[in-house]
């Protein structure tokens, strides 16, 4: 078994880095595969909170780096999947404390007894974003339909593309079919051009995500959750499958049917 | 072979590293390079390069040699900056470039009527530029592809986009004002022809092959391009 390094990042921050690796790691675990989940933002970690594991953090990454514990030792097991485990940032320090060959080193231990190693890339270009990629075999750059967060991508895309070693792909996030309708939102299509990057996954705007994530129950443990479907999907096809994307315009629920009246 | 004091000197950039190197014989420094590389490949490794080899005339064979060394060792080339021309030319002609921070124009500096066409080099670029990217060059620039919100393309001469402009392009960088931009898509730039600037928000949804100039009264204008 080796396992497939996979980082998320964005440039920008706040734009769902942190609960998609989540819901990709659950989606993936949910699938029967053996997943790491590596939180890189030292300083400012919250992977463990959207995961629900946040009380059970005994050592870090940084601990694991500089020599205080095993690997093992730092890997907390999932509440509901047996093989999904986190790696929690450090809390205390910072991204100087990890180089990127330090994030290499981890990697490569992890390789051979899991399918999917996910790391949580800090906002940013700098120090911590080099490291989250450095052990990357493929990169998901994330970005929500919105201007500001399309020319971070952009920049992001344009640093992986000179490295020339990652072939990044694009994670749509928060896509908000309405206000895509009413031409108050970039489409899908206007991101992609701009980007002209793969195109993973398209995980529309649902309410359900931030409940989910301040639970620490990511949405895609949930059966119902459209978003919680889009990250599934995503999932699937990180494992190879193919998978037709979502169709975002069929609104379910009170909610759609409401807004659909609403513009009438 | 006797030892000189090492004539290569590494130095950290913004987004890279400079290199200089200094002495007389080209093969001996190169050596000394390299070796240094192999003694901390960690830190080299993935480095964005600039080399700085002073008045040193190097031929196309020596700047190759010298990128495929580095490439070898996982460092890309991007620059090489020399005093002599010859160097920079053959750089150019490798698709580097040959300098590496911004130089102020010179402002109100007067140009000769002809001088846009006088220096025939241009730099041919087949990539779409992203944002974050600032292409700076002496002659005139050519780019297949798009130039993206928050890409910079200064051009000492004319400037010709095959593709949308997003971001910023600034022809007759040092006061050419006979210099022009021409682009597929020029609705949603900023652009700027010697000291003349004009940006342009609202990108149309049918655009047009466009050229811009300084026209008669002075202002920067923009006109769709008319074949024949």
């Amino acid at each position: 078994m080796t396992a497939k390094v996979i980082t998320l990042t964005s440039g920008k921050g706040g734009v769902g880095k942190t609960t998609a690796v989540a819901n990709l790691a659950v989606a993936l675990a949910a699938d029967g595969r053996k997943v790491v989940c590596i939180d890189g933002d030292i300083g400012l970690r919250n992977l463990d909170i959207v995961l629900g594991l946040e009380n059970r953090i005994v050592y870090d990454v940084v601990d694991v780096i500089e020599g205080r514990c095993r690997l093992r030792q730092a890997m907390i097991r999932d509440k509901h999947y047996q093989d999904l485990y986190l790696i929690p940032a450090a809390q205390t320090r910072d991204k100087n404390a990890v180089s990127p060959s330090d994030m290499v080193r981890v990697c490569d231990e992890l390789r051979a007894d899991h399918d999917f190693i996910l790391i949580d890339s800090p906002a940013g270009i700098e120090r911590g974003f080099r490291n989250a990629i450095a052990a990357a075999d493929k990169v998901l750059v994330i970005t929500n339909p919105e201007v500001s967060a399309v020319r971070d991508a952009d920049r992001v895309v344009g640093i992986l593309e000179s490295e020339e070693k990652y072939s990044p792909a694009l994670l749509l996030n928060r896509l908000n079919p309405v206000m895509v309708k009413n031409h108050d939102m970039l489409s899908a299509a206007d991101v992609l051009d701009l980007l002209a990057i793969q195109l993973i996954g398209v995980v529309p705007e649902d309410e359900g995500v931030i409940v989910g994530s301040n639970r620490g129950a990511p949405v895609a443990l949930e059966p119902k959750s459209r978003a919680g479907q889009a990250f599934r999907n995503i999932a699937k096809r990180l494992q190879g499958q193919e998978t037709p994307f979502l169709d975002l315009d069929k609104q379910d629920g009170l909610w759609g049917r409401l807004q659909r009246l609403g513009r009438k | 072979m006797e030892t000189t004091p090492s004539a290569v000197q590494i130095k950290g950039l913004r987004d890279g590293l400079l290199v200089t190197l200094t002495g007389e014989v080209w093969e001996e420094q190169l050596a000394s390079l390299v070796a240094q590389i192999d003694e901390r490949t960690s830190f080299f490794q993935g480095a964005r390069l600039a080399l700085d080899v002073q008045s040193q005339t190097l031929g196309l064979d020596e700047l190759m040699q010298l990128r495929d060394l580095l490439s070898e060792r996982g460092i890309s080339l991007w620059a090489v900056v020399s005093e002599s021309p010859k160097t920079e030319k053959t750089a150019q002609l490798l698709g580097l470039a040959t300098r590496i921070s911004k130089p102020r124009p010179e402002e109100g500096r007067k140009f000769a009527a002809e001088s846009a066409g006088d220096d025939e080099t241009a730099l041919f670029l087949t990539k779409t530029l992203r944002s974050g990217t600032r292409i700076e060059y002496p002659g005139h620039v050519v780019v297949l592809g798009d130039v993206n919100p928050g890409a910079e393309v200064i051009a000492e001469g004319n400037v010709i986009i095959w593709g949308r402009v997003r971001g910023v392009v600034h022809a007759g960088a040092k006061g050419n004002r006979k210099a022009i931009i021409c682009a597929l898509d020029l609705s949603a730039s900023q652009l700027r022809i010697a000291g003349e600037i004009s940006a342009l928000l609202k990108p149309q949804s049918n655009p047009r092959p466009e050229v811009a100039s300084i026209n008669k009264d002075g202002r920067l204008q923009s006109e769709a391009w008319q074949p024949g």
